[in-house]
């Protein structure tokens, strides 16, 4: 089964290098007012239905993939 | 057991601080001890340990997130718990707020610069086993050398820390962000603590400053009292 976990800073924390990037974009002439930085992690994983691995991602973001304090995330289970 | 308390220095891949940290525990009187992530047992006659700086794991994923899972991390945690001494420094902050055993967390630094250069830092609370070689308000200059060392809590925690004398230096400018310019916190116990300036540089005054050594020599007398009760 494959699974997707989207990482981003939690709203309110400051993001320095979303706002470096939201800077260099508009020195390109890009009119974008926020930009945040996050990260996505693909995950291949054994799982028997896509509640079981929602699951088991949910475990692993509590875990290791993202800290709360900072954080949030959303999983994206792929069962086709 | 050896006349001088043993230090046990953890070491990560990617640490690059560590070798620093025991030489400077040997200069304020500690018998150090290099153990390896992989280990799953610290030395038995540790009186105190001490996670170094560095880039443990290239910094992957978060800084400290990947190390706070070693074997020898269980090992830290099961010491800590047992009341046993703990110092962070830079990257071994990182993994004791990762690993959950400080509050808080480490950021990337507001400027998104490295900074490596003296930190002047006052010490708020002198009455913990890290400070007490320090008077009360006291200023240290010891360096800095981080890109991530903005540290951050929730506003609710950060008072609850702050009321509980858990914010034990701050520095005396802002140098990246940090909430509240905390430079180090301790756990409620008062037997761990982390902070991002680098006692371990700053031992001798040919190096610049001596006011590191205040802080090891006290982690050195912690060991010394540790490994005692427990002998």
């Amino acid at each position: 089964m494959k699974a997707t976990v989207v990482v981003r800073p939690k709203q309110g924390i400051l993001d320095p290098q979303g706002d470096a990037v939201q800077r260099s974009l508009a020195k390109l002439g890009f009119d974008v007012s926020t930009a945040r930085v996050g990260r996505v992690i693909d995950l291949d994983l054994a799982a028997d239905d896509a509640d079981d691995a929602r699951s088991a991602v949910e475990k692993m973001c509590a875990n290791l993939l993202a800290n709360p304090l900072i954080e949030s995330f959303e999983i994206h289970v792929d069962d086709s | 057991m050896s006349e001088r308390p043993v230090v046990a220095v953890v070491v990560f891949p990617g640490s690059n601080d560590d070798r620093d940290a025991a030489w400077a525990l040997g200069a304020v009187g500690a018998e150090p001890a290099l153990v390896w992530h992989e280990e799953p047992e610290l030395p038995l006659e540790t009186g105190a340990v001490v996670l170094p700086g560095g880039f443990s794991y290239g910094d992957y994923l978060r800084t400290g997130a990947i190390a706070s899972l070693s074997p020898a991390m269980d090992a830290v945690r099961r010491f800590a718990k047992d009341g046993g001494p703990v110092l962070g420094i830079c990257n071994g902050f990182q993994i004791l707020c990762e690993s959950r055993l400080l509050p808080g967390v480490l950021r990337p630094n507001r400027q998104l610069e490295f900074v490596c250069r003296d930190a002047r830092v006052n010490v708020e609370n002198a009455d913990t086993i890290f400070t007490r070689r320090c008077a009360p308000g006291q200023e240290l200059v010891i360096p800095i050398k981080h890109g991530e060392g903005a540290w951050f809590a929730d506003q609710g925690t950060f008072v609850q820390l702050a009321a509980r004398g858990q914010i034990v230096l701050r520095y005396l400018e802002d140098v990246n962000g940090s909430l509240g310019n905390v430079a180090g916190v301790i756990n409620e116990t008062g037997n761990v603590m982390g902070l991002m300036p680098h006692p371990e540089h700053a031992v001798d005054p040919l190096l610049g400053s001596a006011d590191g050594g205040l802080l090891l020599a006290a982690l050195v007398d912690a060991a010394a009292a540790h490994a005692l009760a427990l002998a």
